[in-house]
């Protein structure tokens, strides 16, 4: 179980990009563009949802998914490094 | 900063709202010729650029100048952008900012507010801004920034009179708490270039401020702190040059006061054609146009760029660094050490050297600026 709850911080802005055909992380002068796993986690977060939550819902949609669990940590792991979550 | 980009398109949109502005800095990225711009874009004309832009894919918006908040309808143009989806970033002094004004901002969809300084020591500053008032102005607008939660730059431009204290530029930033700091030594071009003399720091100046500056970074990642500090060497103590941003007409679009499209801001003092937004579509511009596609691909170049094996990573450089230095736009940027007027970036090097303390700067202002245009 891993009830920490994590919101995008301030300085981010998620956003669908038409023109990139992808989900993408605004900042200050600057984007990038997620892949669909990172893209697929991040539309989750809301400030309201604990990781376990998100990672039950994942696996309701793809219930193949070998590993996902762990992936799933390993990306907040990472997002946390790179200052686009925060817990809340 | 932007990660995977796979087709060309303006993904970053600067637009120059007005060259005006209340300080006259010597390093000004400005046009020499600025007081002979032509009439400024209206509110209508601005938001069309925006929605045309949008479309194409621009995600990122500046709003710079000039100072951005001589524009009395800043907020008016961040609302519209903001609802078309753009990350809105307003890049300013500080100056005609207040308390009010930055909440305005807030409610219009404003993201982020990035506050340039010329140094943390008000003397310098003052010297170098041509104004007195300007660093408790600044100071006070940056913590004002933060105090309503926005994210926040903060843009130290470094040069040899202040880069010596970079020490006290970081312990301010932090204080400040900024959410980036870029430490960027001026570019010379523009106002900078005929300032070269006396901005240019040694390259012992420059190795300190970067050891310094490394040593803050891990200090503070290692208390945990969120602040990211960039430093930007300048090019002239490089072997190779930057790569002319990011590939010329590939991400970036700037629109300057009068309407003018520039694949840089700057640009025009290149010997080509800009279209204006007045009489062409942006997609015209991007797509068509002979001074968007005059730099694009490699066609263009010479040698020793045209037979280079690492023409990719650079691309030959900086155009206008080309220009300005060796008289033809096509040549290698001299920055490169492969380029036979390298040696101009040497000399300068050696100059740096030189006790320059007496060398006069030239402040932007109209009259300087009328100078120019006449010479
Ligand atoms: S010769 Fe030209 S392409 Fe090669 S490294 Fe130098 S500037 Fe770049
Ligand atoms: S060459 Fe490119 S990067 Fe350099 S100033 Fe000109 S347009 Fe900008």
């Amino acid at each position: 179980m891993n009830a920490a709850v994590p919101a995008i911080n301030r300085m981010f802005r998620l956003q669908w990009e038409e023109a990139q055909d992808a989900w993408v992380l605004l900042y200050p002068e600057g984007m990038v563009q997620l892949n669909a796993s990172a893209a697929e986690i991040l539309t989750r977060v809301d400030g309201k949802k604990t990781i376990t939550e998100i990672q039950t819902e994942l696996l309701t949609k793809y219930p193949e998914a070998e590993g996902l669990e762990q992936d799933v940590n390993d990306f907040f792991v990472h997002a946390q490094t790179l200052n686009w979550i925060r817990y809340v | 900063m932007f990660e995977t980009a796979k087709r060309r398109q303006p993904l970053w949109l600067l637009a120059e709202l007005t060259y005006k502005c209340p300080l006259q800095c010597p390093y000004c990225s400005n046009p020499l010729d600025f007081a002979a711009a032509g009439q400024e874009l209206t509110t209508e004309q601005w938001i069309d650029v925006f929605r045309q832009a949008r479309k194409m894919g621009a995600a990122q918006l500046g709003f710079s100048g000039g100072e951005p908040l001589v524009r009395q309808d800043l907020e008016i143009l961040i609302a519209e952008a903001r609802r078309l989806g753009y990350y809105t970033n307003l890049i300013t002094s500080g100056i005609g900012l207040n308390a009010q004004r930055i909440a305005h901002f807030h409610d219009a969809g404003l993201d982020h507010i990035q506050v340039s300084f010329q140094a943390s020591d008000e003397e310098v500053n003052q010297m170098l801004s041509g104004s007195a008032k300007a660093f408790a102005q600044k100071l006070k607008m940056a913590r004002e920034v933060k105090a309503q939660g926005y994210p926040m730059v903060l843009n130290f431009v470094t040069h040899r009179h202040n880069i010596d204290q970079i020490d006290r530029i970081i312990e301010l930033c932090v204080e400040l708490e900024a959410d980036y700091v870029e430490l960027a030594t001026c570019q010379y071009y523009g106002w900078a270039f005929e300032n070269r003399e006396a901005l240019l720091p040694t390259r012992a100046q420059l190795e300190r401020a970067e050891r310094i500056t490394n040593e803050y970074r891990e200090r503070l990642a290692a208390q945990g702190h969120p602040i990211k500090l960039i430093f930007v060497t300048p090019d002239y103590y490089e072997e190779r040059p930057k790569k002319c941003m990011n590939g010329w007409g590939e991400l970036f679009l700037t629109v300057t006061p009068d309407g003018t499209a520039l694949p840089c801001h700057s640009a025009r003092m290149l010997p080509l054609t800009f279209p204006n937004v007045k009489d062409h579509s942006l997609s015209h511009i991007w797509n068509d146009s002979e001074g968007f596609n005059y730099f694009r691909g490699k066609g263009w170049m010479k040698e020793p760029c045209r037979s280079c094996d690492e023409q990719d990573d650079d691309l030959g450089g900086c155009r206008c660094q080309a220009y300005m230095l060796t008289g033809d736009m096509h040549n290698a940027d001299p920055v490169c050490s492969k380029s036979e007027h390298h040696s101009l970036i040497l000399e300068a090097r050696l100059a740096a050297e030189a006790d320059v303390s007496a060398t006069a700067m030239t402040f932007r202002n109209e009259r300087n600026s009328r100078v120019f245009l006449k010479g």
